[in-house]
């Protein structure tokens, strides 16, 4: 029996339309995109021009300070475009699908039967190092590290997430495999975190040298930065790494075949979407197919985010689903002025307090859009954070000491045990509508500017 | 469609506000009043692309509306406590002690009102900054601990004072070490004791002393402990109803009662503060009960929760969430301190009839650095944690 951990503080907000546990396949043709923008920490130089041919596997794209670091095409065809935006900044590689299976050969065999150097660079060449992240800053893991530990949670707890799985079933080889490999680069443990309901999991369960723990109750309770601080915090000059189950099958397959391989499974959510559900495709596609006649009309535009409605990227109807997202979320948008908004009783307000008669339907699912429902202001609620923030970690006085520059500060708080996703909550029910995410980022690009 | 009208006019006249339109100067007013009339079309840009409904409006506005029943009781009381002072006989819940009391207080309000956030305004546009809501709830406060018979120039110099030094020149809204409309209390005390105790100030009329019945004493329960006649006092019911003199809002521990549900029940106010400050105020009483040196030392403890403005205190003035601690630990620290600390002072320290003003200033100043030694305990827990591991 695995270890259960009670998880009190939190939120789960109820979305409308969440995804079907049924399965599409729009099919491998069209466009494909490596995005640099969704790896944070690296700075790529590009490996291939437009109209140069490539097959599934070639790299495009390799960090310039860790040049074994690459990005490398999801499908066989050749590179259309070589998309940047202002100065010159790389937004992304796009690749149009030839059909045709050409691919780049890797090694086969057990990771088991494997020294750490041999899997490094098979997951590397396979190009699914980016997978793995690492704590602090939550950037993209480097080579020449040793972790102390390795995380994965077994499931997401944010609003509308997909269901590892369903997305996973009869992966238990590939997923198991994985582990194998990733455990051959940490003398430290594997953590595999499950939800109460994943305790039987055919896919999660049953590894041998596995640590298993079962974390029960609200978002974020399936974030393994909350994990982490539950399990074994990070201190000071520790490296944890994390990644999440899909990688993992990922890695294993590529492990068992001898191939790179990118099928991705990704869920179609939101109020907006038609049929929500989910969609076997490869990573870095574009979301067109998709969407396609799936999407409501309605008076309020559709806002599109890759990732989930806390965390996500917005991209355009036409964009490519970003490298860790296992989830589109599809909402209106809130433009909108609302008469009296902040007066009247509220039935039709969501609201973590109880400030709006809203309160009384605490098990309905609403249908939210991105109207910052008020103004920025100075931080004057106090204790509403730490509402949502399972952690011994004083989440306003670390965004203040950010906010100061006060890097000695910012350690003493915590800073190296969070990154975005977990403190998302806190940014949703600010009252005084900071950005706290972006607060966050800042200071930890801040430290690992000063540190290193 | 009352609405979309107003929005068409809305729209029409915001491009003169907007940068390099003709009244662009006066951007900050503008952005309040449209604010004011509709929550904005703002959209989120990334990160969290959904936002909780509440915001700093809503929250002020809760808070006002926990106001109300002691505001309401506060009308009613001054024009009750006036008529009792001139002999005539009116119920309590009726027309004349409403309409008396009303044109007594509503001036009040609104000199407090108009001055605060005059100069909100005028601070906002000086800096270029939005309009901040925090004095919406000063602004009803500073009437509610105000005696009824208070000058209204005298509210407008404490408001001026309240904001001027209590906020604006610690940066506005979020930023002030004392909660402004203590602030705006303790000033007038200190600078016009004359109108702020004594026996005659808290019944309207009365301090000019016409037609007041002969022995007709406007003393507060306080002022009657201090004073030594604790046989005085009344029952514990009547001082719990609030039907006594008093400062405007303080009176009726029922109306405070409500209005402590209200912030307990949105989640708005702190009840770690409320409770621990009762507690703390308990926990002196019964201290001074046993030590029982004179009369006031031997009221019943449970007597110091309503008499004098610990109950208001408790409920709206400890709970303000910038000048108290921000740290729940350091909110049962804080709360249990200025509850032991009012009672303290109110009973052994003869100067000041009221201690819990005092206490929760004195709380404010030490709320930082409760929240200093609380921070500094997780801070050790973690470097504990690091050194352990090596």
């Amino acid at each position: 029996m695995s270890k259960v951990i009670k998880i009190k503080r939190g939120l789960d907000i109820r979305l409308k339309g969440s995804a079907e546990l049924q399965l599409a396949e729009p099919g491998l043709t069209g466009l494909f995109a490596v995005k640099p923008t969704d790896f944070k920490g690296l700075e790529f130089r590009v490996l291939r021009k437009a109209g140069e041919e490539v097959k599934k596997g070639t790299p495009v794209l390799a960090d310039k300070s860790h040049p074994e670091i690459v990005l490398v095409s999801p499908v066989a065809g050749k590179v259309a475009a070589v998309n940047r935006g202002e100065r010159r900044k790389l937004l992304e590689v796009v690749i149009e699908s030839s059909g045709e299976l050409s691919y780049e050969t890797l090694k086969k065999g057990s990771p088991a039967d494997m020294d750490g150097t041999s899997v490094r660079e098979q997951i590397l060449s396979a190009g699914l190092w980016p997978a793995i992240i690492q704590r602090p800053y939550g950037t993209v893991a480097r080579p020449d590290h040793a972790p102390r530990d390795i995380f994965i949670s077994a499931f997401d707890s944010s609003p509308l997430a997909p269901d590892y799985e369903f997305i996973l079933k009869g992966q238990a080889a590939e997923f198991k495999t994985g582990i194998l490999a990733l455990k051959k680069l940490t003398a430290g443990k594997i953590y595999v975190c499950l939800s109460p309901e994943l305790i039987d999991s055919k896919v999660f369960t049953g590894i041998e040298g596995v640590e298993y723990t079962v974390f029960k109750g609200p978002h974020p309770a399936g974030n393994t930065g909350i994990q982490i601080h539950h399990l074994a915090p990070i201190n000071k000059g520790e490296v944890i790494w994390t990644i999440t189950p899909q990688f993992v099958a990922l890695i294993g397959r590529t492990f068992l075949t001898g191939k790179p391989d990118f099928t991705w499974t990704v869920a179609l959510a939101g109020s907006r979407v038609k049929i929500p559900q989910y969609y076997k495709t490869v990573i870095g596609a574009q979301l067109s197919p998709m969407i396609a006649s799936n999407l409501v009309e309605a008076e309020l535009p559709a806002r599109i985010i890759s990732g989930t409605v806390l965390t996500g990227a917005k991209i355009e109807p036409d964009g490519f689903i970003g490298f860790y997202d296992s989830l589109v979320t599809v909402i209106p948008e809130g433009k909108y002025f609302d008469f009296f908004g902040w007066a009247l009783p509220g039935i039709n307000k969501y609201s973590m307090s109880r400030a709006f008669l809203s309160s009384v339907f605490p098990k309905k699912s609403w249908d939210l859009n991105t109207n910052l429902n008020g103004g920025h202001r100075a931080f004057v609620i106090t204790g509403q954070y730490e509402k949502v923030l399972p952690m011994d970690i004083y989440p306003m006085l670390l965004l203040k000491s950010i906010l100061a520059n006060d890097i000695d500060k910012m350690e003493q708080l915590g800073i190296y045990e969070v990154i975005e996703e977990d403190l998302a909550l806190c940014e949703f029910v600010c009252t005084s509508k900071i950005d706290i995410q972006d607060i966050l980022r800042s200071g930890l690009d801040l430290i690992r500017k000063e540190l290193n | 469609m009352k609405a979309n009208k107003l929005r068409q006019l809305v729209d029409r006249v915001k491009p003169q506000f907007e940068k390099g339109g003709k009244l662009s100067k006066l951007h900050s007013s503008f952005d309040a009043f449209e604010s004011f009339l509709f929550v904005p079309d703002k959209v989120t840009l990334r990160g969290s692309h959904i936002r909780d409904s509440i915001d700093l409006k809503r929250t002020m506005t809760i808070v006002i509306i926990a106001l109300l029943p002691a505001l309401v009781f506060g009308i009613f009381n001054a024009g009750y406590q006036h008529f009792l002072s001139v002999g005539q006989a009116v119920t309590f819940f009726s027309w004349q002690a409403f309409g008396f009391g009303f044109l007594k207080v509503f001036p009040i309000i609104v000199v407090s009102y108009v001055t605060g956030l005059g100069i909100e305004f005028i601070v906002a546009q000086i800096k270029g900054h939005e309009v901040n809501e925090g004095f919406l709830v000063s602004g009803m406060l500073i009437p509610l601990i105000m005696p009824v018979d208070v000058p209204l120039w005298m509210v407008a110099l404490a408001t001026a004072f309240a904001v001027v030094f209590g906020k604006e020149i610690f940066g506005g809204t979020g930023m002030n070490i004392f909660n402004p409309a203590l602030l705006a209390r303790v000033f007038l005390f200190f600078a016009y004791p004359a109108f702020m105790t004594g026996d005659r100030i808290w019944i309207a009329g009365m301090t000019k002393g016409a037609g007041v019945v002969d022995g007709f004493s406007g003393a507060t329960p306080l002022g009657e402990l201090a004073a030594g006649h604790s046989d005085k006092l009344q029952d514990f019911m009547t001082l719990f109803l609030g039907a006594i003199p008093g400062s405007i809002g303080e009176t009726s521990k029922l109306a405070i009662l409500i209005g402590a549900v209200i912030l307990i029940v949105t989640g708005i106010g702190s009840w770690r503060i409320m409770v621990s400050m009762i507690a703390g105020g308990l926990l002196m009483g019964g201290i001074l009960n046993l030590v029982g040196a004179n009369a006031y030392m031997e009221v019943p403890f449970y007597y110091h929760l309503v008499i004098g403005s610990f109950a208001f205190g408790a409920v709206f003035m400890a709970t303000d969430p910038v000048s108290s601690s921000q740290t729940q630990t350091g909110k049962w620290i804080y709360g249990f301190f200025v509850g032991f600390m009012s009672v303290l002072i109110r009973v052994v320290n003869p100067a000041y009839p009221e201690g819990v003003m005092l206490a929760i200033l004195l709380g404010n100043v030490f709320a930082p650095l409760i929240d200093h030694f609380v921070v500094q305990a997780n801070i050790n827990r973690r470097l504990k944690r690091a050194t352990i591991k090596v």
